[in-house]
């Protein structure tokens, strides 16, 4: 049994045919080949595979692909602009917001869903809010500080 | 995880009409219970009806003196939402602590009380706040609806629509988290309405329930002094890796004195 998923990825159209089970994580690595998105816990705990589908961040490990028909996603892959990093992104490099990286595509797309909704954060609505996402570098300070950076930055428009 | 035929209901009767002509048919409300489930193979179903597309089983809505919120509505519209905030802030309280902001974007109101869990948060409002579920075939109110572990009055198919809480005077929702999960350890919700005082308690056993002895004394006086003395009895509680069951009678004591702190404060 397959289902075709159509869907707008980082403003594209695509599609692809998968199985019904198929998570929508598997969908963008093992599909579409956007591997920007990671796969740390697979349980909906560690947020390595935090996407937005319709400008909100989920879990993509905890969601099926045809659950995205149809919709809005952004990926870590639709950030950068031309060649120049987001904000989010510029900001994390600069205050050194990751050690191994692998938890930064997700730490990233959760940032800019805080951030939409309240675009100047206190320290504790960052940490509070990172509540489902996981460093296993233990680097959190400097992914607040990137945060707090990046969503700075963005209230400038830079 | 197994193999489905996965369809996206477009109304409650074609939900309904689906999950009759397939062999063994699921609900799907936010899925972030079910697609984990799924995923261990602890459940596999024939077919995965999601509900996501039925647009009139979200909103939240004023009714009376009551709020009336949609069974699809997610975790995060009920946490901001500024109807829930003015009138009944514990409820917004309460959803604003559900696992993470993720899985608050996908969860829903009416998935976690279908599911039942024994340490999810909902049901200590439900059976706190007096609710009434409805369905697509009737309505239920809180005290009848959860009657076991991951155990409902749900008949088979059945789909719930909304869930009528009205507004109390006062309330409040404390919990202890389990700190990797944030489900409740114990949670309690403690309600003054104009017919009485309830206090109800998720997490702690099999299912919700209310502590009869607390609701007396605090409608005699409600204040957190009143239920310091009052312990459950830890027979039948809830033991495991995380707490044993006189640790949960003990927070039970614990989370409904500030529960009454916070309602008065």
């Amino acid at each position: 049994m397959t289902v075709t998923v159509s869907m707008t990825l980082n403003g594209k159209k695509v599609s692809a045919d998968v199985e019904e089970r198929t998570l929508l994580v598997s969908l963008l690595r093992d599909h579409l080949r956007q591997t920007g998105t990671h796969v740390g816990c697979d349980t909906s705990q560690c947020g390595a595979c935090v996407v937005h589908v319709n400008d909100r961040s989920v879990k993509s490990c905890t969601m099926l692909a045809s659950q995205v028909d149809g919709a809005d996603v952004l990926t870590i892959e639709g950030l950068a602009k031309n060649g120049e990093l987001h904000p989010m992104q510029e900001a994390f490099r600069d205050n050194h917001g990751l050690q191994c990286g692998f938890c930064t595509p997700g730490m990233v797309m959760s940032a800019l869903d805080l951030v939409a909704n309240n675009p100047d954060p206190s320290e504790r609505e960052v940490r509070e809010w990172l509540e489902g996402n996981l460093c296993r570098c233990t680097g959190y300070h400097n992914i607040v500080k990137s945060i707090l950076a990046g969503a700075k930055a963005m209230r400038k428009g830079g | 995880m197994y193999n489905f035929k996965y369809q996206r209901a477009s109304s409650l009767d074609d939900a309904s009409k689906a999950a009759a002509a397939a062999e063994d048919a699921e609900y799907m409300a936010g899925g972030m219970t079910l697609i984990p489930t799924m995923k261990q193979r602890l459940a596999q179903p024939s077919d995965l009806i999601d509900l996501g597309g039925i647009a009139s089983l979200s909103g939240i809505r004023r009714d009376g003196d009551a709020l009336a919120i949609g069974a699809m509505t997610r975790h995060a519209e009920v946490a901001s939402s500024e109807e829930v905030k003015s009138a009944i802030p514990a409820l917004a309280a309460l959803a604003a602590h559900i696992g993470d902001p993720q899985v608050r974007n996908r969860g829903t109101l009416g998935g976690s009380i279908a599911n039942a869990d024994p340490a999810a948060d909902y049901p200590a409002a439900l059976v706190g706040l007096n609710a009434t579920v409805k369905t697509d075939r009737r309505e239920i109110a809180a005290d009848e609806f959860f009657t076991g572990l991951f155990e409902t009055a749900l008949e088979e198919h059945e789909i719930i629509t909304e869930v009528r809480f009205p507004i109390p005077e006062k309330a409040a929702y404390v919990k202890f988290p389990n700190p990797a999960s944030r489900y409740a350890v114990v949670g309690v919700m403690v309600c003054q309405a104009k017919d009485g005082v309830r206090v109800a308690v998720t997490g702690a056993g099999p299912s919700v329930f209310r502590v009869d002895a607390m609701e007396k004394a605090l409608a005699t006086k409600l204040s957190p002094q009143a239920v310091e003395g009052i312990k459950v009895p830890e027979d039948g509680l809830n033991t495991d890796i995380h707490a044993s069951a006189e640790y949960r009678a003990h927070l039970v004591t614990v989370m409904a004195k500030r529960a009454v702190a916070a309602a008065i404060g």
